[in-house]
């Protein structure tokens, strides 16, 4: 147990050397040109990273998934599209190790992301269902011989052009329900991606996700075998939510640490006309701390039940938590990104001081769009009618 | 029980099919009942056995099929 752990901590100590030497220092560049982090990700195939998850039986580091959030967290701290690839890769891995239920297909798919540090991007949104996840319209449509085929409508799919692998939800079949789904892994070779409009968002500008026509064909042996109804509250919606929540704690973090550095800065020599920013620092502290606690009891709760009581993360109870937690984190952190920037004023209004904090605030504002918080909304009201103790 | 539960789902169900087409087992989710209605179908359940589902039973699993409803009212003392 003492040699996991410090596998886990020797992880975590590579990848703050990856977010401090190399993806701080393209963050801006990353941020000003819609750059895909390529550095970054390069220094986390070199690290094992994209396979971090996988257990060591199959090849990976085997490592927990609290380092992961952790790592998410350092990762956001210093780029916040650097955090939000790797989270959403993640996201993925940890989805397909916790469903692949022994199908030999994604058994030997295991050892190509391993071996190859294959990174996986999500095809979930889709033009048409209104933005909800649980409904598709494009189809798993037979192709003779074991295979099949699909057309999807993305209206964004986060580093598409980037990824070696795409993970998609499609109804099983044509003649299914919209809320008949299955999730498909397609490698790239399989796939063809024809971009549709441009990209040049407020934010998070690095993770190069404009939308895509999505084209695959497949052997079927690549349909996860378990639906996606099982999977989504077992494990993608709250690894989702516990994993965006540590990297929107990050970019909040690095905001406060600017608005606290450059107090610091003020006060040398003439303390008392920095008293009032400090006082603005004390109350963003405060505002930190709420987000952090907040983040940090969304993880414990979706450890304790993740492998003890998966039963339990399917309740409306438990949907309901995880919901919450998305929704206080992703409107908490731009909050916090906001609140430096009424600490360090025109300092960290300009984008080229060490102080600057306009970068943390527009990533931070895409947090309530990532699964519009309008919907979340909307479920929560319809849970609430029913659900008894949350 | 089967027979009330069933005319519960035809109400509140908003099955684009006919639920007698259905056979006891069959997923109600998979035939096109949303989350939304689900939580609709709970609540008229809840209205009409006078009782209530705790929370532990409140997931897609118990409100998949004629039978896993019926089985839960059961449990929880439902009278037919």
């Amino acid at each position: 147990m003492a040699i996991a752990v410090d596998r886990d901590q020797a992880f975590l100590e590579a990848i703050r050397r990856i977010a401090d030497e190399i993806a701080a220092p393209n963050a801006d560049a990353v941020d000003r040109e819609a750059r895909f982090p390529s550095d970054t990700l390069d220094a986390l195939r070199a690290e094992g990273a994209l396979s971090a998850l996988v257990p060591v039986e199959h090849g990976g580091l085997g490592l927990r998934f609290e380092t992961i959030a952790d790592a998410t967290f350092e990762l956001g701290r210093r780029c916040g599209a650097s955090g939000m690839v790797f989270a959403m890769h993640q996201i993925q891995v940890a989805t397909l190790l916790r469903h692949v239920d022994g199908a030999p297909w994604f058994q030997a798919y295991l050892r190509d992301l391993v071996g190859e540090q294959r990174l996986v991007a999500s095809v979930t949104s889709e033009i048409g269902t209104g933005g909800d996840l649980g409904r598709s319209i494009a189809a798993v449509t037979p192709a003779g011989d074991d295979r099949a085929t699909f057309e999807k409508q993305a209206p964004t799919v986060s580093y598409g052009a980037y990824a070696d692998d795409l993970l998609t939800t499609l109804r099983r079949d044509p003649d299914a329900e919209p809320g008949d789904q299955v999730l498909v892994l397609t490698r790239r070779d399989q796939t063809t991606l024809e971009q549709n409009g441009t990209w040049d968002p407020l934010g998070m500008r690095g993770t190069c996700s404009p939308g895509f026509t999505v084209r695959a064909e497949f052997p079927t042996d690549q349909i996860l075998p378990t639906p996606f109804s099982t999977v989504a509250p077992e494990s993608m919606v709250p690894i989702t939510h516990v994993l965006w929540s540590h990297l929107w704690l990050g970019i909040a973090t690095d905001a406060f640490d600017r608005a606290r550095a450059f107090v610091k800065a003020s006060a040398k020599g003439r303390p008392e006309t920095a008293q009032p920013m400090a006082i603005r620092l004390s109350h963003l502290m405060s505002d930190l701390a709420l987000l952090r606690a907040e983040v940090g009891s969304g993880l414990r709760d979706y450890l304790e039940l993740a492998d003890t009581d998966r039963e339990r993360l399917s309740t409306m109870a438990t949907i309901l938590r995880f919901n919450n937690l998305k929704l206080a984190a992703s409107e908490q952190a731009p909050r916090v990104s906001q609140g430096a920037l009424g600490v360090t004023g025109i300092v960290g209004f300009k984008n080229d001081t060490p102080f600057s904090v306009g970068r943390h605030i527009r990533d931070t504002m895409s947090a309530s769009l990532m699964i519009a918080n309008e919907r979340i909304h909307q479920t929560n009201a319809s849970l609430l009618l029913i659900a008894k103790d949350v | 029980m089967v027979d009330r539960v069933r005319q519960i789902i035809r109400d509140y169900g908003r099955l684009p099919g006919d639920v007698d087409a259905l056979d006891d087992d069959a997923d109600l989710y998979q035939a096109g009942m949303t989350s939304h209605a689900s939580v609709n179908l709970m609540l008229a359940l809840e209205a009409a056995f006078d009782i209530e589902f705790p929370d532990a039973m409140l997931k897609r699993s118990v409100f998949q099929s004629v039978r896993s409803i019926s089985d839960a009212l059961e449990s929880l003392g439902a009278a037919a």
